[in-house]
């Protein structure tokens, strides 16, 4: 197999790995826009980290955790409510990022790849920061799993048997954050969110506990990895588009397909 | 007043510059019942929350028992329809409950039937029973109760408060429950908080349970259901302010200004 084909095989399933678990947490606690919002926003850090002369990857972290703590400050200090807020900084975000990125005559950026992604062209490098990335997130997941749950069911009853809900709340938008800093080169900042919520829609109607729903979306989100990058290397189509498409497809998919009883 | 469980006092809430609550005293013993009742806006389930410390008064102080074990029932639970979760589950986000704990929990509060059903497909009667069982699986020394008959008819009414002082006899806690009825309480309530704002009138429920007319009316239930008795002197304006115009004369348990 090719290199790079090998490449962006591993650096899809790792990410497809970790967006089962937090995405199931984005489709339960309806942070859908929420997550749009951040994978908007990552364009701005691409932007900053070529006008500071930073790492990409670094600086889109750090600008998605950025956001991630200015939102939960803003929406506790002022009236607008969340998706109001959201549109203003998903929409904002992301035209600031395009603004800075066309003052930068001299440096020559292939926009689409950062808006569609760019797997064929996962480096080591890259690949690296996403396999350590979603290791870490995988990592910090697992304590957190049942106060993350807790807090899902009903935050107040969460807070009065003693949990730190928001250092709990705080840490899923951060561990949301990484994990699209990591998906930005695989499927782009406009396809992120579609990562995290498919497969686990798509896990949703078949599972009966939480954590069926979270590895059944993982494994979705595997076998979507695959078959697009299938199609892509066969039928040479974009390679973050088409794992969307089979995403979506799988998603038809477990409609069609008989719900368990009993 | 040492062995309390929870006391308040001077305690004052505003919200956007609007007092929703002045100088409230409350105090929990252990194996008390204090019940709370007062009209829709009185500030009741903002009380609830300053005890249960999930908002912090303006004025005044909140104490409570160092490492008080609180076991809260609140008055609703929405869990998105996506998320599976089962009643045993739900349950199980207690820490250290395994299923044998969580049948017996149910079993206590009457719902063991519902153990594997999916939280969202259990009746409403039903979930305020599982809520019930999940407080009680804190081990709690103090029960909160937010509403809990809330929607419940008058015979189901009278079987949940004989259940909730049945589980104040075997685990000897205190409870604040929170009642959405002006005058008809637990019969089995040592005390009766009338909140509006301030504290209108507090004191013990009438018996009356022997009048024959009370018992024609309830019948079996008539034994549970008490009668409080408002004896404040004052009136309340449909915003909740007391009337100005009409001298107010100081009760014995009135307390504010």
């Amino acid at each position: 197999m090719a290199d790079f084909l090998f490449n962006a095989l591993l650096a899809g399933l790792a990410l497809a790995l970790v967006a089962g678990p937090l995405g199931s947490f984005v489709v339960w606690r309806r942070m859908a826009y929420f997550g749009d919002t951040l994978s908007h926003a990552a364009l701005l850090g691409v932007a900053l980290g070529l006008l500071l002369d930073v790492s990409p990857t670094l600086a889109v972290t750090a600008g998605c955790v950025l956001l991630a703590v200015l939102l939960v400050t803003l929406q506790q200090r002022q009236p607008l409510a969340s998706d109001t807020l959201l549109g203003i900084l998903a929409h904002s975000t992301l035209s600031l990022g395009l603004v800075v990125l066309s003052f930068m005559k001299d440096v020559r950026v292939d926009l689409m790849s950062y808006l569609f992604g760019d797997l064929l062209a996962v480096g080591p490098g890259d690949l690296a920061w996403i396999l350590g990335g979603s290791a870490l997130v995988l990592l910090i997941l697992i304590p957190l799993w049942r106060p993350l749950l807790a807090i899902t069911v009903h935050e107040e009853l969460a807070k009065v048997e003693g949990l730190p809900v928001a250092a709990i709340r705080l840490a899923l938008m951060l561990l949301i954050a990484v994990v699209i800093a990591v998906a930005m080169k695989i499927v782009g900042v406009l396809l992120i969110t579609s990562l995290l919520i498919i497969p686990a829609a798509a896990a949703q109607r078949h599972a009966r506990t939480p954590e069926q729903m979270a590895l059944g979306a993982s494994a979705l989100g595997l076998v979507a990895v695959c078959c697009g990058l299938a199609l892509s290397w066969y039928e040479d189509t974009p390679a973050g588009p088409s794992i969307v498409v089979s995403a979506a497809s799988l998603f038809l998919l477990s409609f069609v397909l008989p719900r368990r009883t009993a | 007043m040492s062995d309390a469980l929870i006391r308040l006092s001077g305690v004052g809430v505003r919200y956007a510059g609007q007092a929703v609550l002045e100088d409230v005293q409350l105090s929990v013993k252990p194996g008390e019942i204090v019940t709370l009742i007062g009209p829709n806006g009185a500030g009741k389930t903002t009380l609830v929350r300053a005890v249960l410390g999930l908002l912090t008064p303006d004025q005044g102080e909140v104490w409570r028992r160092p490492r008080l074990r609180i076991g809260y029932m609140p008055q609703k639970l929405q869990v998105d329809a996506t998320l599976p979760l089962t009643v045993l589950r739900f349950l199980r986000l207690v820490p250290g409950v395994d299923r044998p704990k969580a049948l017996a929990a149910l079993g206590e509060v009457g719902a063991e039937q519902v153990i594997d059903s999916p939280l969202q497909s259990i009746s409403g009667g039903e979930l305020q029973r599982v809520l019930l069982a999940r407080a009680l699986l804190r081990e709690p020394e103090l029960l909160v109760l937010d509403e809990p008959v809330q929607g419940v008819d008058v015979a189901g009414q009278a079987e949940l408060y004989r259940l909730i002082t049945r589980l104040r006899d075997r685990h000897g806690c205190g409870v604040l429950m929170v009642s959405h009825d002006l005058h008809l309480v637990m019969s089995t309530t040592d005390q009766v908080v009338c909140l509006n704002r301030h504290v209108c009138c507090s004191g013990h429920p009438e018996q009356v349970s022997g009048d024959p007319a009370f018992v024609e009316l309830f019948g079996q239930d008539a034994r549970s259901l008490a009668i409080y008795h408002h004896h404040h002197d004052h009136a309340h304006d449909l915003h909740g302010s007391v009337v100005v115009g009409k001298p107010h004369v100081h009760g014995p348990n009135c307390n504010h200004g």
